[in-house]
């Protein structure tokens, strides 16, 4: 199994290098696996018990058009709810669809200030970030926002 | 873990005001992708939990993985209600913690 893994990352780092022309490979992901668009799916499936996300105008995710280090991307997901008592965001779950392991990092929050969150990610190269919001009422809302990392940041 | 952590929060609010809570930090965030000179993995350590409390309460908390930057920064918005105590706490894949608090008054 692990044979084919390596031929694959092999495969993809000269598919990379081809693609990038100027070399700009993901930096210390040699012998990980990438996440897919899939996994994320399935990761997303796991947090929210299996409840379907619909694609929601309601939720907000800031990032720059092009991340210069991918070693630290600022990343912001907004909300709109009242976030009273009973109606209020319990959850936003952030995902790199490209990363190595597609989980970046959950925020639970409680019925107070505004579902607004900042933080910085890693991102390893070009992809999507996926951002989950689950509802106290267990509803699933997503958005997702495509980012173009110059120099991917997980490893080394 | 060694240096403390930076919070940024008023020390006075007027109640029901929107205050945003500022926090970082100092961690490398070891993902256990990189490999050392010798081309042995170096292993995974990293803050996987942030929590902040009020009295006691909990209020905010987030589940971190590898792909946070490192020195992660965590902001988040609370409505003053009542004067207290925040606690921040950080914790590492060790178990091993760090906390620092805050008071604000709310009036």
């Amino acid at each position: 199994m692990s044979k084919n893994i390596q031929q694959t990352v092999h495969m993809n780092r000269r598919q990379a290098l081809k693609a990038a022309g100027a070399g700009v490979v993901a930096l210390g992901f040699a012998s990980t696996a990438q996440a897919t668009p899939e996994a994320a799916a399935e990761a997303i499936s796991k947090m929210t018990g299996g409840a379907s996300a619909s694609m929601s105008d309601k939720v907000s995710i800031s990032l720059p058009e092009i991340a210069e280090n991918g070693a630290t991307v600022p990343v912001g997901v907004t909300v709109d709810s009242p976030m009273s008592a009973d109606n209020y965001v319990q959850h936003i779950h952030v995902l790199a669809e490209g990363n190595p392991s597609p989980e970046a990092i959950s925020f639970h929050l409680t019925p107070t200030g505004k579902a607004d969150v900042n933080t910085r990610i890693r991102l390893g190269k070009t992809q999507n970030v996926v951002a989950v919001a689950v509802m106290n009422d267990g509803s699933v809302l997503t958005s997702k926002k495509e980012v173009k990392v110059t120099i991917g940041g997980c490893g080394g | 873990m060694a240096k403390k952590p930076r919070v940024k929060l008023p020390k006075k609010a007027k109640a029901g005001e929107l205050i945003q809570i500022k926090t970082l930090a100092s961690h490398k965030m070891e993902t256990g992708n990189r490999k050392d000179k010798k081309g042995n993995k170096i292993p995974r350590l990293i803050l996987n939990n942030f929590k902040c409390t009020m009295n006691g309460k909990d209020v905010f908390s987030a589940d971190m993985h590898p792909s946070v930057s490192a020195n992660p920064y965590i902001a988040f918005f609370i409505t003053a209600k009542e004067s207290g105590t925040y606690e921040f706490t950080w914790t590492d894949d060790n178990g091993e913690t760090l906390s620092v608090s805050h008071d604000m008054a709310v009036s």
